[in-house]
């Protein structure tokens, strides 16, 4: 798929992202849509996956470890097929299988229930262990946020890994720089987060996350490293997309109101309207 | 009961996992730098490339185990009950019982049995911590024939399963022919029509003794081992209670949230009798050796037979 392809689907992904969240009338659009070309990519360029058979042995895993960002992942794989785009809607919803947080127990294409921060790490860290016990061929993604790294579990999952050699592994941070109580430097600093990962004993990657070029060298270079697990520090701006949200702490954890939701849509229109003129 | 063979249940859960680990070749046991005394070095020694250190990270193990539950194997967690079941609780709810993974919980080190090391060390709190948690078995095995018959039926069992074990040595109950083990199905061990003993894990074989003493006051007491706290055998429980009048639990653990508390819920609405709670009355451990320990908390023999008959 060509980079012109995959921002049109990001568009539409993005588009879902702001209209779940404004049907819930709560969620997380920030992280949601700062991720959400690294989630293009994933799902429709780089992992191993088929939506016609979502529980296939050998498919590649991918567990959402930063899980309030839950309506970018949904509307990613409604995109790629795995339920109705239609459903987005029912975010949060009661009696809705699209839970505020991801549920793999109901959810076709979640391979891990997740929301509790610095958990999902550690069972992407065993699902990639579990593949070289049994010598199977697939890999494993996980996406952090970059205050999600502030948990200590993050830490003993990487030591975990980087000691295990889990070069079936693919550690992705959404460096977006914000969290709920603001600047992430100012909050509790994580960094230096590339010096932090290379310390322990992952190959660290350094990139983009809103330029698929950028994107597909990152990915194609993390398959090519071996004997190593890699962590690609993606860094990214909270609420890419719509103005208003760019680059705004508020916009972490609040859905929009009908008239920010009309002009979130509208600059998404526009934005896809642009890239059909390419 | 000096000449009854004695053996602690986590040399039972490291000989059960050795032996199980050849028939089960999909098992897979992991620890967190305790091998050596959850007893898991057993397994190590003869399945070296199913046995997982994760070094001391309590939390992240239980995450590796649900990824490794997730991709169809079955782990078994191990470490002591104070840090599978206190410090990695919320790694047990959210990454294991939530999406229902099929991780097993060997936590050993229960109780106030655990001696010398002291209050924290000694978790009297997990059996109503993981009570608490949808979905979880939780077993309590009363010794060594229990606690290897726990550990085959929770591999057999899908599901999150919390098995408790202890390090004091103690003695071997249920070395008879007709004994037979089923998560959730409790065990009459002795009749009797004056009162009903519920007792769980090493309470059993103490509970027993207090039996013969109060049969020595013409106490006739009713004897029920709960090997599974959850699901508790709630119709047993009744039955006894209805038959006899009074019921009394013993545990080491908490008086609040353990045997007596499941125990409890189920009279209070189907046979409300008076219930004697007999565990650690809602205070810290302490340090010292074992059977001392268990002497002063009064969960020995003696101990229950005083509580039963203040109480009664």
């Amino acid at each position: 798929m060509n980079t012109l392809e995959l921002q049109k689907i990001a568009n539409e992904i993005r588009k879902g992202i702001v209209t779940a969240v404004y049907s819930a009338k709560s969620g997380h659009p920030g992280g949601s849509l700062s991720a959400a070309d690294i989630f293009t990519y994933l799902y429709f360029e780089e992992m191993n996956i088929d939506p016609s058979t979502p529980y296939k042995k050998e498919r590649d895993r991918f567990v959402l470890s930063k899980g309030h960002v839950a309506p970018g992942l949904y509307s990613t794989l409604a995109h790629r097929g795995y339920f109705p785009v239609e459903d987005l809607k029912t975010l949060r919803q009661v009696g809705s299988y699209l839970q505020g947080h991801p549920d793999k127990k109901h959810i076709p294409g979640v391979d891990m229930s997740s929301g509790s921060l610095g958990q999902g790490i550690s069972a992407a860290v065993g699902m990639a262990l579990s593949a070289k016990l049994s010598d199977d061929a697939y890999r494993v993604y996980t996406l952090l946020g970059d205050g999600e790294i502030q948990e200590g579990q993050v830490w003993e999952a990487a030591m975990f890994a980087g000691h295990r050699k889990l070069d079936n592994l693919v550690v992705i941070v959404d460096n977006n720089g914000l969290q709920i109580d603001g600047n992430i430097a100012d909050v509790c600093s994580p960094y230096p987060i590339d010096k932090k990962f290379e310390a322990f004993n992952f190959e660290v990657i350094n990139t983009d996350a809103h330029d698929f070029d950028a994107l597909a060298d990152a990915f194609k270079k993390a398959r090519e490293i071996k004997g190593k697990p890699v962590a690609i520090i993606a860094k990214s701006i909270k609420g890419k997309g719509v103005s208003f949200m760019e680059n705004q702490a508020g916009w972490h954890g609040t859905a929009p109101n009908e008239e920010q939701y009309k002009q979130a849509m509208e600059e998404l229109e526009k934005a896809g309207e642009a890239l059909c003129q390419m | 009961m000096s000449d009854v063979k004695k053996i602690a249940t986590r040399e039972s859960y490291g000989n059960a996992l050795a032996e199980l680990g050849a028939k089960y070749d999909n098992l897979y046991v992991l620890d967190a730098d305790l091998a050596a005394a959850t007893k898991t070095g057993t397994f190590k020694k003869a399945f070296p490339e199913r046995h997982i250190d994760c070094g001391i990270a309590e939390c992240n193990m239980v995450g590796i185990a649900a990824g490794l539950a997730a991709t169809g194997k079955i782990p078994f967690v191990s470490s002591f009950a104070m840090f599978a079941a206190g410090r990695a609780y919320e790694q047990v709810r959210n990454s294991v019982a939530y999406p229902q993974l099929n991780v097993k919980i060997g936590a050993t080190h229960a109780g106030i049995s655990v001696g010398e090391d002291g209050a924290t060390h000694q978790c009297l709190e997990d059996l109503g911590l993981m009570r608490m948690i949808p979905g979880m078995v939780v077993m309590n095995p009363s010794d060594d024939v229990e606690a290897k018959a726990a550990v085959e039926a929770a591999i057999l069992h899908n599901g999150p399963v919390y098995i408790r074990f202890g390090r004091l040595a103690t003695p071997v109950i249920n070395n008879r022919d007709d004994y037979r083990f089923e998560i959730g199905k409790g065990i009459v061990l002795r009749e009797g029509k004056d009162l009903t003993i519920v007792a769980t894990g090493l309470e059993v074989a103490e509970s027993l003794d207090a039996a013969e003493m109060l049969a020595k006051d013409g106490i006739e007491a009713k004897v029920i081992n709960i090997h599974t706290i959850k699901p508790l055998d709630a119709d047993l429980v009744v039955a006894a209670a209805k038959e006899t009048g009074k019921v009394v639990t013993v545990e080491e653990h908490s008086v609040i949230g353990g045997l007596g508390s499941a125990v409890c819920e189920v009279l209070s609405k189907k046979a409300p009798v008076p219930v004697k709670c007999i565990g650690v009355n809602d205070v810290f451990g302490e340090s010292g050796p074992a059977t001392e320990l268990l002497h002063k908390y009064k969960l020995d023999a003696e101990g229950i037979y005083e509580q039963i008959k203040e109480a009664f």
